[in-house]
């Protein structure tokens, strides 16, 4: 797992984007850059712009000044420099090699677990029907799900619905996956078989970018914190520095001594 | 009395042939153009969606009767000519094809945009996300309404018969014309098109229930 971003090329590379909704300024010239292995978590208050800039990543929001590369290539404008958004056709494609899991889980629930999955191996990967579902049951067995491939959503808990919205999106092999506070909508019981299967592909070396709240887990799992304040990039480096009790850093100190104080 | 209804029955079968092939038209055509339109209204550009919007408000606020005979007697104004038949189902169509758009507009309206983002995540393109994923799940939704005007546009088609065209209910008045024996002839009609009209409900019953997939 690559622990810095000096020494490789970044696979993503965030560059000065800004974004304002109206006069809300809701990203301010951020800049990131994420190596392929690293496990990037971002934390901070909300409002602070972290989910408005991982939907930047994936274009799902447009972005008002700045670029965002994946492997070299502009995300949501044409390569050349004018910033002229991309053909539906082209953005389908681009965010086709992003993989992206939701706070809500938002799985189709008019498909099976496996449909689920399937769908995109199919209509965009272009697989057989058959090669698709050996896909997704090896997937589903990955998030310990094997026995529900062909049960609806409304037929899982929260916990096994949002395994099947990673298992999702990791089958389309994403050059990066990008994970939307993904264990905020859960009962406390149930965050932990999420964040395994998490952690689990960490292991592997998926690349993530991880909006989260779970502190213990980007203390444990992260390669790097960034922390975000009014919609800039407040500070970032190894959890050790970032979580560290004597940082400098008036808001880190002030977010990190609400969070400590909500734990017993 | 019995003899004089059956002596019509051929010709009663016609009106009835001839209901049911105007219903069919009406409610084909507009099922194709208000989902064109609707997801016109739901996607499109602002001018097309107020274009779209004036288009349905409008219709919408005209009685149907009116529509028919603007259509019929008031386009050779403007040089257009049509047969009376087809300026009825034109007419029906147009008003058809409004409360179309209207429940393919709450139908796709009332899908969580979660669903949306969650199929562009995955690399649909706009015609995939509609096919796989925004339709089958609005189809539930837009069933019900829509049956409900296809009955609707069952029972409106009977006023075709004031273009003088042979429908159903034309011909009925033209046997009662005859025969005097106005009781039997309506409740014979009213079956007629209660029979089709309840296998429309039996049938879209059918489908909810098969694509229930949601608990609600």
């Amino acid at each position: 797992m690559a622990t810095s971003s000096s020494d490789s090329p970044a696979l993503l590379d965030i560059a000065e984007v800004s974004k304002s909704f109206g006069s809300v300024e809701v990203l301010r010239s951020v800049s990131l850059k994420v190596a392929k292995g690293e496990v990037v978590t971002v934390i901070g208050p909300s409002g602070s712009g972290k989910t408005t800039l991982l939907r930047c990543v994936n274009f799902l929001e447009s972005y008002d000044s700045g670029s965002i590369r994946i492997d070299g290539r502009e995300v949501g404008f044409r390569d050349g420099g004018a910033r002229q958004r991309r053909s539906e056709h082209d953005l389908a494609a681009m965010r086709a090699e992003t993989g992206m899991v939701f706070q809500s889980f938002n799985l189709f629930p008019h498909l099976t677990a496996a449909g689920n999955i399937m769908l995109g191996l199919t209509k965009v990967r272009g697989k057989s029907k058959s090669e698709a579902r050996a896909i997704a049951e090896h997937w589903l067995g990955r998030v310990g799900l094997a026995h529900k491939a062909d049960s609806l959503p409304a037929e899982l808990s929260g916990g096994q619905q949002q395994r099947v919205g990673i298992a999702r999106a990791v089958a389309m092999e994403p050059k990066i996956l990008l994970l939307d506070e993904i264990t905020s909508a859960l009962d406390p019981e149930l965050v932990g078989e999420v964040l395994a299967v998490v952690r689990s592909l960490a292991e592997d070396g998926m690349t993530m970018v991880m909006v989260t709240h779970e502190m213990a887990f980007a203390r444990d799992a992260s390669s790097r914190i960034v922390f975000m304040a009014d919609g800039g990039v407040s500070a970032v480096g190894p959890p050790k520095e970032v979580l560290a009790a004597e940082t400098t850093n008036e808001r880190l100190r002030s977010f990190l001594a609400r969070f400590r104080a909500s734990q017993f | 009395m019995l003899g004089q209804i059956a002596y019509a029955l051929p010709f009663l079968a016609e009106g009835f042939a001839l209901t049911l092939w105007v219903s069919l038209l009406v409610v084909v055509l507009s099922l194709i153009a208000g989902v064109i339109l609707g997801v016109g209204l739901v996607y499109g550009p602002a001018p097309l969606r107020w274009a779209v919007r004036i288009f349905s408000d409008t219709i919408r606020g005209i009685p149907i009767l009116v529509l028919i005979f603007f259509v019929y007697y008031g386009l050779p104004a403007v040089g257009v000519h049509l047969q009376s038949f087809w300026a009825a189902v034109l007419a029906l169509t147009l008003f058809k094809t409004a409360q179309v758009v209207e429940y393919l507009r709450g139908a796709v309206a009332s899908i969580p945009k979660g669903q949306s983002e969650a199929a562009m995540a995955i690399g649909l393109t706009f015609r995939q996300r509609l096919a796989y994923v925004i339709f089958p799940q609005a189809f539930r939704r837009f069933l019900p309404p829509w049956i409900n005007g296809v009955t609707d546009a069952v029972k409106g088609s009977a006023l075709v018969s004031l273009l003088g065209i042979t429908d159903l209910m034309q011909a009925i008045n033209q046997v009662i014309g005859r025969t005097y024996e106005a009781m039997p002839l309506y409740i014979l009609g009213a079956l007629l098109y209660f029979a089709v009209n309840y296998a429309l409900s039996y049938a879209s019953r059918r489908l909810e229930q098969r694509f229930t997939f949601i608990r609600e």
